[in-house]
């Protein structure tokens, strides 16, 4: 999250915590105008329904608001708040209810003969990932794909892979043991693979 | 090392988290393994798939206007 373009430098990010802190409203302004744009993008990315995903935004704001004083400038200001953003996007997962017809992760990880050789040997990808991200449908075919993830490993693979979350930080935030992120990112891995073989594979696409 | 081992270490060889005994091992089972070799790449690719195509959205979004304002006004209302 820390591409783009509206990254200020240290002075200014300084000076712009410090008028935060001293509670000016133009400030505050300020800091929501240059940063909605990604936190907005991060929200969509995370949550499924539009209106879920202003909350998740506007509930980041409020709670980065309110702790701007604890904010210490170890990290970067937009740092921070893309950490408080997927707290907030987690919150809304949370409280959302379980969708229906949610596939088991078992039936997306590979199976096994009793001699440890896979049962469908897979065929290899033709293109690249650099080549096939290129494909329209490709890109709409993997966002689709992770969509489809069952929500415990979805959210894993999006903070890990796509939010760029440390095992430990998403560890923290998912409340669970770091041993336990590590699992699931690889079976949520192997599983966006099962979803992409047969539209990737040299027989496939 | 048999094919369901050599897939559950994938993870961990690729963040340089074997051992030095078990990544030789891994090592060798990829040179011997033609299916195991094209799972790794498979999921090297998908993971890397994941990133690039989920990358154009985070680019700047268009912003509602009115979210903006919600927003300035919660804290406002925070404030009193
Ligand atoms: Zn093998």
């Amino acid at each position: 999250m820390d591409e783009g373009t509206a990254t200020p430098n240290a002075a200014d990010e300084a000076d712009l915590v410090a008028r935060l802190k001293a509670g000016n409203e133009e400030a505050y302004e300020q800091f929501v105008r240059e940063n909605i744009g990604r936190m907005l993008a991060v929200a969509r990315r995370m949550l499924r329904k539009e209106a879920d995903a202003h909350d998740a935004v506007q509930d980041a704001f409020l709670s980065a608001y309110k702790a701007i004083d604890r904010f210490e400038g170890g990290s970067k200001l937009s740092t921070w708040l893309h950490r408080i953003l997927v707290n907030a996007a987690l919150m809304k997962i949370r409280s959302a209810k379980r969708r229906k017809n949610e596939v088991s992760i078992e039936d997306l990880l590979p199976r096994y003969r009793d001699d440890g050789h896979q049962i469908d040997p897979p065929t290899g990808w033709e293109h690249t990932a650099e080549a096939a991200a290129q494909n329209r449908e490709v890109r709409e075919l993997v966002r689709a794909s992770i969509d489809r993830l069952p929500e415990t490993h979805r959210t894993v693979l999006l903070l890990r892979d796509i939010e760029q979350l440390s095992t430990e930080e998403a560890a923290q935030q998912l409340e669970v043991s770091t041993n336990v992120i590590k699992t699931r990112l690889h079976r949520a891995r192997q599983a966006l693979k099962t979803l992409l073989d047969p539209h990737l594979s040299g027989h496939g696409a | 090392m048999n094919c369901q081992e050599f897939i559950d270490f994938i993870m961990a060889y690729l963040d340089g988290e074997l051992p030095d005994e078990s990544r030789i091992v891994f090592r060798q089972h990829l040179d011997l393994c033609p299916p195991c070799e094209q799972y790794l790449d498979g999921y090297v690719k998908a993971v890397e798939l994941g990133k690039r195509c989920t990358e154009g959205a985070s680019l700047p979004a268009d912003v509602p206007d009115a979210l903006v304002d919600a927003i300035l006004k919660a804290r406002r209302a925070a404030e009193s």
